[in-house]
């Protein structure tokens, strides 16, 4: 009852968190959709860190580890410690500053200015739009899931599901960007502080970490977990272009437009490695040292389905092999811990931790509404024939739109589909960040190189969806001279031992390029626009 | 940045247990927590030598949020 009351507590704080930030708007398309291009520093970088953590950093990310061992930190965390403040150094920086200069609102109207290009920008805004309702309906999903598992059941999947779509919508309504970016600060705060709380507790509570990694190391299928031996490098390699994709999604770039100054990034590029170092540790360590704790029930179970699986998998029919998975999945590994070894009222805050995590919609359904609004509803005329206070007013309906349309969604289709969707959501964002490079950089870039990318993004992604579905795993689809190249594992697909995000993104970036050498480049007045520095920053 | 890149692929360590750092951190994560700091000095040596600074000034009335 007291994390319930605990976590309806912090809904309430976001709720209202909404609400003011609503009285502290001023009118306009700007305002709502950009906070007015006004985020401070402080605002900035953790609204900015908040925006890109979902329910998988808490929860999927100690489940993954659970599995697989201390390979998560490096394989997720790392990398995207290193790419993800790279991008928002060359790609966010740049784009806050043709943003501020010619009053763009979304990257696929700096896109339209700087190919000259219309139809193809609505391409990529549908491209966009397709690779980002999978995650809002897992988001919706997971808070369902998250408020009944709190609760003990006492609230239902379905009322769980419409109490948080309810309050992301309200603050996302009344506040638009500005309370989005405000509640994702208080989110990255709850973060924050959670893990290091919570790894103290229960490494206490498990009498100390050094004896369980001792105690790991004697045995054999254990000890494995420690090092990356299950991993190969080029599986490894591959996770390195996963990141590329944070700077693609549109609520990652339409939020870089939100600073007030361009020396705002320079903080979150900075501490963005750490903040991404002080989330992930503990869910990652925790996940592996779950492998210990074997005298809570739940974890003990998973561990046996997990034995079972090792022992009599190929002897096994699929349904008893997907059913004895299902039971070693490790999502949940970090509530069994805290139910065990963690005080009430701890139990409670890390409740209102996942909650933040699992509410990651909020700017998803925000960076769609802005989308639909700015790249379709007032470009194909409606500000014109309509007004700003319309296409405000638009954005706003979208958004309980979208909201309602997930949440029905969310209530009867299976939730595998988008777990699904969402994995090949990256590889697609990744295959777009070469589009963001050439707008941003290279003179030469066409719309025709654009529209290219663009294609080859949504077509190999479409590809890899049906031929996972039609080809069953483990086996080797097509093998050159001795070497397998394309080949379905448990994991996914592998290409010549990479997934497929690699290829994907670096064929993105030869039709790119290729595309563009071949077809005419944009005028010498639209290139001035972009490529010459302004004198001073003219006030608008 | 490509030589930090290239540290991400830390081959040296992939089958290694040990050392231990506090006793229970093995390489693959003592290396990558400091792989963390190392890429968060990184950027601010890009940020102190090699900061684009166009358009640095706010425009006039614009409000600021947070700090």
């Amino acid at each position: 009852m007291i994390p319930t009351l605990l976590v309806f507590g912090y809904l309430a704080t976001v709720f209202y968190i909404g609400i003011f930030a609503f009285r502290h708007s001023g009118q306009g398309a700007e305002d709502f959709f950009l906070a007015g291009r006004s985020l401070g520093t402080t605002v900035f970088l953790l609204s900015l860190f908040g925006t890109n953590m979902t329910a998988f950093t808490i929860l999927g990310a100690s489940g993954h580890a659970f599995a697989n061992g201390v390979v998560t930190f490096s394989l997720m965390a790392s990398s995207s410690a290193i790419v993800i403040p790279l991008t928002l150094f060359f790609f966010g920086t740049r784009l806050w500053a043709l943003g501020k200069r010619h009053g763009f609102i979304t990257p696929v109207q700096m896109m339209r200015d700087r190919w000259e290009c219309s139809h193809i920008g609505t391409f990529i805004t549908l491209a966009q739009t397709a690779f980002l309702v999978p995650y809002i309906i897992i988001s919706v999903m997971g808070g369902g899931t998250a408020l009944s598992a709190i609760s003990g059941g006492l609230i239902p999947y379905w009322a769980g599901g419409a109490v948080v779509a309810i309050v992301v919508m309200s603050y996302v309504f009344f506040g638009g960007m500005r309370g989005t970016a405000w509640v994702n600060t208080f989110q990255t705060i709850l973060f924050l502080s959670f893990g290091s709380v919570t790894i103290v507790v229960i490494g206490y509570g498990m009498g100390g970490f050094a004896p369980a990694v001792e105690t790991m190391l004697t045995d054999a299928r254990q000890a494995v977990m420690l090092t990356r031996e299950n991993t190969s490098m080029a599986y490894f390699v591959s996770y390195l272009f996963i990141p590329l994709s944070s700077i693609a999604f549109p609520h990652m770039s339409i939020f870089c437009l939100t600073a007030k100054r361009m020396a705002s990034f320079k903080k979150t590029v900075v501490l963005y490695p750490l903040c991404i170092m002080a989330v992930w540790l503990p869910s990652v360590f925790l996940g592996v040292m779950a492998n210990r704790a074997t005298e809570v029930p739940g974890i003990q179970a998973k561990l046996e389905a997990r034995a079972t699986l090792a022992a009599q998998g190929p002897a096994l029919v699929a349904e008893q092999r997907d059913e004895l998975r299902q039971k070693a999945a490790g999502d949940d590994i970090l509530l069994l811990l805290l139910d065990q070894y963690a005080p009430l009222w701890l139990a409670g805050l890390l409740g209102a931790g996942i909650m933040a995590a699992v509410m990651a919609s909020d700017s998803q359904i925000l960076a769609l509404s802005t989308m639909v609004t700015e790249d379709l509803f007032a470009y194909y005329g409606g500000k014109e024939r309509f007004g700003e206070a319309l296409q405000v007013f638009t954005g706003r309906a979208f958004v309980v739109g979208v909201t309602v349309v997930a949440y029905v969604i969310a209530l009867r289709a299976p939730g595998a589909i988008f777990d699904v969707a969402v994995q090949y959501a990256f590889t697609g964002y990744a295959a777009m960040c070469p589009l963001l490079w050439a707008a941003l950089y290279w003179r030469r870039s066409t719309k025709w190189g654009a529209l290219a990318a663009a294609l080859w993004s949504v077509g190999a992604v479409a590809a890899i969806a049906v031929f996972q579905a039609v080809v069953t795993a483990p086996g080797v689809v097509l093998r050159l001279g001795g070497v397998d190249v394309i080949e379905r594992t448990a994991r996914g697909t592998s290409i010549l031992g990479f997934m497929p995000v690699a290829p994907v993104t670096l064929i993105s970036l030869v039709l790119v390029v290729g595309v563009s050498l071949a077809t005419q480049a944009p005028g010498a007045e639209t290139l001035a626009r972009f490529f010459s520095r302004p004198r001073a920053a003219a006030p608008r | 940045m490509v030589t930090l890149i290239v540290l991400h692929q830390d081959f040296w360590f992939w089958r290694e247990a040990r050392p231990l750092l506090f006793g229970f951190l093995p390489p693959a994560l003592w290396y990558h927590i400091a792989y963390c700091f190392a890429a968060s000095a990184a950027m601010a040596a890009l940020v102190k030598w090699a900061w684009p600074g166009e358009d640095e000034e706010p425009r006039s009335g614009d409000r600021e949020l947070g700090a």
